[in-house]
């Protein structure tokens, strides 16, 4: 097949200039198979999965090794361990520190699953889960958590936020940035900390996530849209090969691997570099600085250029499909966060368009649970309210509000925002169950 | 047929075509396409090459062509075919 210079120098361009990478490919496996009333047992049977564990490692390393294309992150995704809890004498602790060994073994950056789902109340092994979060997070250093506490179909869960707030409050900073709290979770996301290996999937799966924003930036930047159709079809285009390069990836890897393929997320994640950040996107499109008013409808038209864009690359799209501004891990959203122009108040609103909810931000302990438990339910009330998936992942630290601290690698640099000082506590102490939404009721 | 893309950037100097070649020729890949500029001074080339006979893994051979690269001064990428495929057709 001829291709043309120009085209072979858009894509070097692409790969090897603007940072187009994968950022995630994730093993989505079905762990179910270990249940047991015998702890041992369980450890025994999930040993076996070690040789499908290494091939994966491998099967990545590979492809990247044959494609030229950087894979930044390999991740695995195994069944809500809610499931192992539900069965009395089962120790969370041992079977994360077991899954957290093995992942290490086998060069797996994450491996999802301590993770249940209150939505609608607590059983027996839900109610472990968050009870363990706090020791089980600070004990390993590769297993993520999540707690799906609000879901459009059945409301949202109080006391499920607050048990998860106290258990944050017990966390180191790389800790807590492992967990998170949820509303609508998908069953097949590749996006740590709210990866598992979800109901209705096959026994494995393989998922992929792409990390572009480099690339959308410059090629608003170089072609110097005229008005906001030519800006929307700017992105889309990118949106499009950059989605391709995932779904080129994934179906290599389940290929080589005989596993089958699940998804592509239509989304951009950011990482901490410089030239890889969404709020540098924003700030191509002509806001000097990201949160700044028109951020909103900024953030709105990346958001659909990206899925329309991505949904004609590629026929499976899942996951989590957005456009991610996790703070302290986009270089230009931890630089505003810092110099007050993105507060929560941003982040709620931006979370109207796109499907983060507020993910990596700092919080002062000394500012106190409540306004956290407000915060997270108002992520909560807006995502069954509005139908969408969104997320709190906060960072407690003992440091004042303007500081922030280094977490390094792909977390990035946490900055403390400041929580409003008002008194929530009556409201947000009220406890028990939020009733399901009336788009419940449309829902059949 | 397997084809990879080689994309050669650097300051221009005699034995840049050469060193490449001759690289590719010891381990059995073949030249299919090959574009060559000179621009202000750099050196750029495009080449298509045929890897499904090659002595070496395609990573071995970009290790190899990069540590080739170094010694003329000049950089090069090696990517496999597909992601072209992938990106600019559909």
């Amino acid at each position: 097949m001829k291709y043309t210079a120009d085209e072979i120098v858009e894509v070097v361009r692409m790969l090897s200039e603007e940072d187009l990478d994968i950022r995630s490919v994730t093993l989505s496996v079905n762990t179910l198979f270990a249940l047991s009333d015998n702890l041992n047992k369980i450890i025994e049977k999930l040993d076996n999965l070690n040789s499908l564990f290494s091939r994966f490692s491998s099967t990545v390393d590979k492809i990247q090794d044959k494609l030229g294309v950087r894979i930044v992150t390999k991740r695995i995704a195994v069944s809500p361990i809610q499931y192992f809890l539900e069965i009395d004498g089962i120790e969370g602790l041992e079977i994360a520190k077991k899954l957290d060994e093995m992942a290490e073994k086998n060069n797996i950056d994450y491996i999802g699953g301590y993770s249940a789902f209150v939505d609608r109340g607590f059983t027996k092994g839900s109610k472990r889960v968050i009870d363990t979060l706090s020791e089980t997070m600070n004990s390993t250093r590769r297993i993520t958590g999540m707690i799906n506490a609000a879901s459009t179909m059945s409301g949202i869960n109080t006391d499920g936020v607050r048990y998860f707030t106290d258990q944050i409050f017990k966390m180191k900073p790389e800790a807590s940035s492992r967990v998170t709290i949820m509303a609508n979770v998908p069953p097949d996301s590749p996006f740590v900390p709210s990866a598992h290996h979800g109901n209705g999937m096959p026994e494995a799966m393989i998922s992929v996530a792409v990390s572009g924003p480099g690339v959308i930036e410059s090629a608003i930047r170089r072609n110097n849209p005229k008005n906001f159709q030519d800006l929307h079809d700017i992105i889309k285009r990118s949106a499009f090969k950059i989605t391709r390069l995932g779904e080129l990836i994934g179906k290599n890897v389940a290929n080589e691997l005989k596993v089958s393929f699940g998804s592509v997320d239509l989304s951009l994640a950011p990482s901490p570099k410089v030239k890889d950040s969404v709020a540098g996107i924003i700030e191509a499109m002509g806001i000097e600085k990201m949160g700044g008013h028109g951020s909103l409808m900024a953030l709105a038209i990346l958001m659909d250029a990206i899925k329309k864009g991505g949904s004609m690359a590629t026929s499976s799209v899942g996951g989590l499909s957005s456009a991610f501004i996790p703070v302290s891990e986009d270089a230009i959203m931890s630089e505003r966060a810092s110099e007050g122009y993105i507060d929560f108040f941003t982040l709620l609103a931006l979370s109207s368009v796109c499907n983060s909810g507020i993910d990596m931000v700092g919080i002062s302990k000394k500012q106190g649970k409540d306004k956290v438990v407000g915060l997270i339910m108002d992520v909560l009330a807006m995502g069954i309210t509005i139908n969408k998936i969104l997320g709190v992942r906060v960072i407690p630290l003992d440091l004042d509000p303007g500081s922030h601290v280094d977490l390094g690698g792909l977390l990035g640099k946490v900055v403390v925002m400041k929580l409003k000082e008002v008194n929530v506590e009556k409201f947000v102490n009220l406890g028990g169950f939020v009733p399901n939404t009336i788009k419940r009721l449309e829902m059949g | 047929m397997e084809s990879a893309v080689i994309v050669v950037v650097g300051a221009d100097k005699p034995g840049i075509v050469a060193g490449i070649s001759s690289k590719l020729a010891e381990n059995n890949v073949n030249i299919i396409d090959i574009s060559q500029t000179v621009l202000r001074g750099i050196f750029a080339m495009i080449m298509i090459v045929d890897i499904s006979k090659s002595k070496i893994n395609i990573s071995k051979l970009r290790e190899e062509l990069q540590s080739k690269g170094k010694e003329l001064g000049v950089e090069i990428l090696v990517y496999h075919e597909e992601v072209f495929k992938y990106l600019e057709r559909v």
